[in-house]
């Protein structure tokens, strides 16, 4: 899940990392400021926002509200901008980057830090790019830090701030079992203070359980994928025309893969998972009533979910939610028989092999 | 022989009375594993399907179990496995998904220490047909053969578990290795110890988008192992930031991508399937 900038200051600041001082607003009559100039800056989860017109300065009352108000009805890169970060506006002389991420190769944290801050980290040679592994079960200590800031070659009074910021970045990082926390820029000003200019935090949704104080923002996922969530059902939209309903994550893959060979466009990622209900395939049924689509394809292998539960779901959707595209069902697997039979009571004769199956959606969306 | 379970595995299960652990210990009994106990905290002194069932994993070693097959809930799951490592077990197998993933990163970790080994979370476990089971991979798909499977899904690794068997062909051991970002086997660890097995003759790979495990992979059968290998990746079509059912099959930052991964598997003669239903007919070609 991934933090806007004003949430994921919010943490900094409960952490001890210096942030500039700054308001959170999210409408007009709120747009007020003590002492300017002002940075105006959209919250939005993309990025890219200020060379999309979403970070802008104001230098009294009159400009604010014209630029807030101008930047609230804004949407970036499709993204509504719903409320906005005020903050003071910094003498920069420098700009830094720091992160703490996962890095899946070694399945243990990274530290990353530059003194080439303020670009995207992956345009940064890797020579001035210092790397550092945390071992999980030792955790971080203080000389990581110390190391990191000779190798970043830092200034005693600088190396003393950021071995600080690195420090309480790394209990930040494991506190909210975030995937990655991500200060770029990290800022270092004209009087010599260093703090986060600008801060990204995505949180590892699984996590959830143990951080009751953050809920899911709803912003990142379509109206379609909005609904699917609610109702439990792990869905991705993908924009195509083909309804795809699967179980499991590898199989379902394989089916949108499967259809887009066959030169069609999937709508949908939906995984049944391992469910073994009926109403939980006409849930499915029934979302994806609300998408606009020329077709489904069912493509199940039963393990744990059994064929037969499907048919039936199949079956009971047939009737009670009204599906008025073709339908095509793959079923193998476990109860396979009893399941082909239970389709062919309600007038559907479902195939055994999924490639029969995608090239039957071929020939009944042409 | 076969991988990682055989005859001589001595499974206990840990969360037995909750609907997974008893449902999959019936199934692996059925299967002709040896499901020696359980634990159950507060149920010890009952039985599930003729199994003991124990308070505390120190109290279940009486019944020497070697591996342990974890169906706790997601917070729940450091716990486990801790518990199982101090009691010795050296065998780890986690069903359970939607593990934060740093627990995850904690458990491997100390296993790697004390030199265990763990599969999963969130994967169908590991089968040797038909020496043992541990896991949760349906019993009717499997026929004894040399081919090893490595995958990270479930479902689609039954699919081309059948598709193998249902072309004449076998499985030596089928290992899933789950579909977290963060997980305990890997590939590589898959592919050294079907390196070293006898009657594995040839592996097939099935991966997803998401990390570059596939990709290190590919290194290592271009340098290291001696066994011809065919592959299926899966994820070709999905689109880059999001989740795609798997926490881990995610192309974050341009990384992960399906095409980097069959570039780098092909790269090191590695036979890549454009459908799932082409692995049988790569594996005869290689096993001529």
């Amino acid at each position: 899940m991934n933090l806007y900038e004003y949430q994921a200051k919010e943490l900094f600041r409960k952490y001890g990392i210096p942030i500039p001082s700054g308001k959170h607003v999210d409408s007009d009559s709120d747009l007020v400021w003590d002492r300017y100039p002002v940075v105006v800056k959209a919250q939005v989860l993309t990025g890219g926002r200020g060379k999309a017109g979403g970070i802008k300065f104001a230098s009294d009352g009159k400009e604010l509200q014209e630029k807030g108000k101008e930047i609230l009805a804004m949407s970036i890169k499709g993204l509504k901008v719903r409320s906005l970060l005020l903050e003071e506006k910094l003498d920069i002389s420098k700009e830094y980057y720091l992160s703490v991420t996962l890095d899946r190769s070694s399945k243990r944290p990274i530290i990353i830090a530059s003194t080439s801050g303020g670009v995207e980290i992956e345009d940064v040679p890797d020579s001035k790019i210092v790397k550092y592994w945390i071992d999980p079960t030792l955790g971080y200590s203080s000389f990581v830090g110390r190391e990191v800031s000779f190798k970043l070659g830092l200034s005693p009074e600088e190396s003393k701030q950021v071995q600080d910021i690195l420090a309480k970045t790394f209990v930040l990082y494991e506190g909210y079992d975030c995937e990655l926390v991500e200060i770029n820029p990290l800022v270092v000003l004209k009087d010599g203070r260093i703090l986060a200019g600008d801060a990204k935090i995505v949180i590892d949704s699984d996590s959830l359980f143990r951080h009751r104080d953050l809920t899911e923002n709803p912003a990142e996922r379509t109206e379609l994928e909005e609904l699917a969530y609610k109702r439990g059902y792990a869905l991705v939209e993908l924009g195509g025309d083909i309804g795809v309903i699967a179980n499991g994550a590898g199989l379902t893959m394989a089916t949108l893969d499967g259809l887009t060979l066959k030169g069609l466009k999937p709508k949908n990622f939906l995984d049944l998972g391992g469910s073994d209900d009926v109403e939980k395939v006409v849930g499915a049924f029934q979302i994806l009533k609300e998408a606009i689509i020329r077709g489904i394809l069912i493509n199940i292998f039963g393990g744990v979910t059994h064929c037969d539960t499907v048919a039936n779901g199949i079956a009971e959707a047939k009737k009670r939610v009204g599906i008025d595209v073709p339908i095509v069902v793959r079923l193998s697997g476990v109860n396979e028989d009893l399941g082909r039979k239970i389709l062919k009571e309600n007038g559907i004769d479902a195939y055994s092999d999924m490639m029969d199956a995608i090239r039957e959606v071929v020939e009944v969306v042409k | 022989m076969s991988i990682l379970v055989n005859e001589d595995t001595r499974i206990l299960v840990q969360g037995i009375t909750g609907h997974q652990g008893s449902f999959n210990s019936i199934q692996m009994q059925k299967f002709g594993s040896n499901v020696v106990a359980g634990t159950s905290p507060g149920k010890g002194g009952t039985e599930v399907s003729g199994i003991k069932v124990f308070n505390t994993v120190r109290e279940a070693m009486q019944e020497r179990p070697n591996a342990t097959f974890i169906s706790v809930a997601a917070p729940y799951v450091l716990d486990a496995a801790k518990e199982a490592m101090y009691s010795g077990i050296d065998l780890i197998y986690i069903l359970t998904e939607k593990v934060p993933y740093q627990d995850t990163m904690k458990i491997v970790s100390l296993a790697n220490k004390l030199g265990k080994k763990v599969v999963g979370p969130n994967g169908p476990g590991v089968t040797s047909p038909f020496s043992c089971k541990l896991g949760i991979m349906p019993n009717q798909i499997f026929k004894k053969g040399n081919v090893g499977v490595i995958s990270r899904s479930g479902t689609l690794t039954y699919e081309i578990v059948n598709q193998i068997t249902t072309n004449g062909l076998g499985e030596s051991t089928v290992v899933g290795l789950g579909g977290d970002p963060v997980t305990g086997m890997n590939y590589i660890d898959a592919l050294d110890e079907f390196k070293k097995d006898e009657q594995t003759l040839a592996v097939a790979m099935v991966g997803e988008i998401g990390g570059t495990a596939e990709e290190e992979a590919a290194e290592y059968i271009k340098s290291r192992f001696n066994k011809p290998v065919v592959s299926y990746i899966t994820g070709r079509s999905a689109p880059p930031g999001k989740r795609m059912g798997h926490a881990g099959a995610i192309i974050s930052r341009g990384k992960g991508t399906a095409e980097s991964k069959v570039k780098a598997l092909e790269e090191a003669g590695v036979r890549v399937a454009s459908y799932p239903y082409e692995i049988p007919e790569l594996l005869k070609e290689v096993l001529k």
